[in-house]
């Protein structure tokens, strides 16, 4: 496909549009996937287009995944670009993870803890062989009678009572929202883990390995990482009471950081903490350790490692920005490198010109 | 298993990680850079401890694996099936019973032997990395012996609270030449690691490193004449068998405060109250 001639943009358009659509569904050799089908058995793919995306909504995600071609940045973009022309009828109540319905808790800091230790459906003590034979299909669950959510209460809760761990009392005023005011900085806590939130998994997982790895180190332990089912709730204006609209699929960690103490706090364990839709423990870890190292300011640390750098780590961490940007290199630019070159060829013609008397003496 | 080599690496890849012991054993405390490759579990759950155990278990080795002490914990239960799988040997929880003993965060309390290995999991080989984070420099220090900074941050500790804020992972000194990390065992454990008749291999599988401790060889926690190491321990005995010398869990048993206190080491624990009357 040719692209000399930018006039003729249009056809070229048109019949890359058309040749997108032919590679999207193959030549019909195979059967077609619909996207009922990657909601129900890419499930992870979906929690994170979801997450990414902004937007709750497991078939538009899975939509999205089928027209991206797999493409998960491109899937998270769709569904922002959906979500964006939503109207916004109503805030929900405060979430409360503490009656999760969970299916997977786990605390690395204790052996055992009210409630007990659940993998859930995990990965983690899988050996990565490649399985050959398909999945099989497997009968549903019955859920027991006893699976009323039960109030289990966080491995965190249990250092608090010992004031081992730092309060973490609820915030007074309404929540800051970048979807209707844009980040600034300083950013406040609460804007900074929704950018996380919506934050590229795969900058976040780098950006958590290198406080690792010393640049930034938080002294991190997984308090707790719980996964299930919380319930939704609003309160319409004309009710006046709460009323459940539906349940959601989250990851909690909290993330317990030994903390030697500084001028301002006494020595003891301080918090990270994730949070995000589906079962994505990768995510919501990473969120953790970053949210823990953007807090080295306001816990008196020295503030020297990428991770730590509030500025830069919430400007960079939104893949739907940073994909935009970094491909929008491809758009032409002949008119600035046009300039380029005038520029270049003048500044070759006088250091041609100028030739062995060069003055090297600032070299 | 079809498919798999003996213990599930290649034979030319087992000799390439036995070449790296071979050096650490040679320069006591010293790391070593091998070619680690990936495993069929997750870094961070112990690939390179899991590579220095496939490149040295022999048919006839009797393999432990514990995590925190314990022999039933999740990732303990994973890889002691892995190689049960992949090199169909025999496995125990008896300290006293096995060859090859591959290890997380803790020492068994029993002593070891001189015909007995063990092999710890290790996320972080550099002991400077906190200080010192770029690799190329840390290294250079190392050649250089020059240790103060480590020196130093104990002594800033000190000065700070009053105590050496490092309970785990506390760094020692090799055949008094090489600072190195003891891997995240509590600082409790330290002192087994001095003049130990077994064979101490140390892998670490993200960062590519392989180290050694040979057996007899001195290992020393850093401190200082007049604050010497000081490492803590619960202030209570085993609720299971009594034991008042070894290193306890903390066990959660209500919402109330209530707490448990029992050896993290289960074998031993297991074995103390059968000598019980």
């Amino acid at each position: 496909m040719a692209y000399v001639a930018v006039k003729g943009g249009e056809a070229a358009i048109a019949a890359a549009h058309a040749w997108l659509a032919r590679v999207r569904r193959g030549d019909g050799a195979g059967p077609g996937i619909d996207a009922a089908q990657i909601a129900r058995q890419l499930g992870r793919a979906v929690d994170r287009v979801m997450a990414e995306g902004a937007l709750h909504d497991r078939e538009l995600a899975a939509m999205a995944i089928l027209q991206a071609q797999g493409d998960l940045i491109e899937a998270a973009f769709l569904l922002r670009a959906y979500r964006t022309t939503l109207p916004r009828l109503i805030d929900s109540e405060p979430i409360d993870t503490g009656l999760m319905l969970t299916q997977r808790r786990i605390s690395a800091i204790f052996k055992d803890l009210p409630g007990g230790q659940r993998l859930g459906p995990t990965t983690d003590y899988t050996h990565r062989l490649l399985d050959f034979a398909p999945p099989e299909p497997s009968p549903p669950i019955e859920a027991s009678p006893d699976a009323e959510p039960v109030p289990m209460p966080r491995a965190t809760d249990l250092l608090g009572a010992e004031a081992l761990i730092e309060p973490d009392p609820a915030s007074a005023g309404e929540p800051g929202d970048l979807t209707m005011r844009p980040l600034a900085f300083p950013a406040a806590r609460d804007q900074r883990l929704q950018a996380l939130a919506r934050g590229d998994e795969g900058f976040l997982l780098a950006l958590g390995y290198s406080t690792q790895r010393g640049y930034g180190h938080t002294h991190p332990f997984v308090g707790e990482l719980r996964m299930g089912e919380v319930a939704i709730s609003i309160v319409p204006p004309e009710l006046g009471f709460a009323i459940e609209i539906g349940d959601v699929v989250l990851t909690e960690c909290q993330m317990v950081n030994q903390f030697a103490g500084s001028k301002t706090a006494p020595p003891q364990f301080t918090r990270g903490y994730g949070l995000c839709f589906g079962h994505a423990d990768r995510k919501a870890m990473a969120m953790a350790l970053v949210d823990r190292a953007m807090r080295a300011g306001e816990l008196g640390e020295a503030i020297a490692a990428p991770a730590q750098n509030v500025e830069f780590v919430l400007s960079h961490c939104d893949n739907i920005e940073a994909t935009g940007f970094v491909e929008h290199l491809k758009l032409p630019h002949h008119v600035d490198f046009q300039s380029e070159l005038e520029t270049i060829r003048a500044m070759r013609a006088e250091a041609m010109a100028s030739g062995p008397e060069r003055d090297d003496a600032g070299v | 298993m079809q498919g798999y080599n003996f213990a599930y690496l290649d034979e030319q890849t087992k000799r390439m990680i036995r070449r790296a012991i071979l050096k650490a054993v040679a320069i006591p405390g010293h790391q070593v850079p091998f070619a680690g490759r990936e495993m069929p579990l997750p870094y961070g759950w112990g690939t390179g401890g899991i590579q220095v155990t496939a490149a040295i278990i022999g048919a006839t080795d009797v393999l432990k694996v514990i995590d925190q002490g314990a022999d039933d914990t999740t990732n303990a239960v994973s890889i002691r099936q892995f190689f049960a799988r992949t090199a169909g040997v025999q496995t125990t929880t008896h300290t006293a019973e096995a060859s090859l003993i591959q290890t997380r965060h803790r020492i068994p309390e029993r002593p070891l032997r001189e015909d007995q290995i063990i092999v710890y999991q290790v996320p972080m080989p550099e002991p400077l990395y906190r200080l010192e984070p770029s690799r190329a420099s840390a290294r250079r220090m190392h050649a250089m012996a020059d240790y103060g900074p480590m020196q130093v941050k104990l002594y800033e500790d000190i000065t700070r609270f009053g105590r050496v804020a490092v309970s785990y992972d506390h760094p020692v000194m090799v055949n008094r030449r090489y600072l190195m990390s003891p891997s995240p065992i509590p600082a409790f454990d330290n002192p087994k690691l001095h003049l130990m008749p077994a064979l101490q291999l140390f892998g670490a599988g993200r960062e590519k490193r392989i180290y050694a401790v040979p057996p007899y060889t001195a290992v020393v926690s850093l401190d200082f004449e007049d604050r010497p190491f000081d490492p803590v321990r619960a202030p209570a005995l085993c609720a299971l068998c009594g034991a008042d010398d070894t290193y306890l869990d903390e066990i959660v048993i209500d919402d109330r405060g209530g707490r448990m206190f029992a050896c993290s080491d289960t074998d031993h624990c297991a074995a103390n109250r059968a000598d019980l009357p």
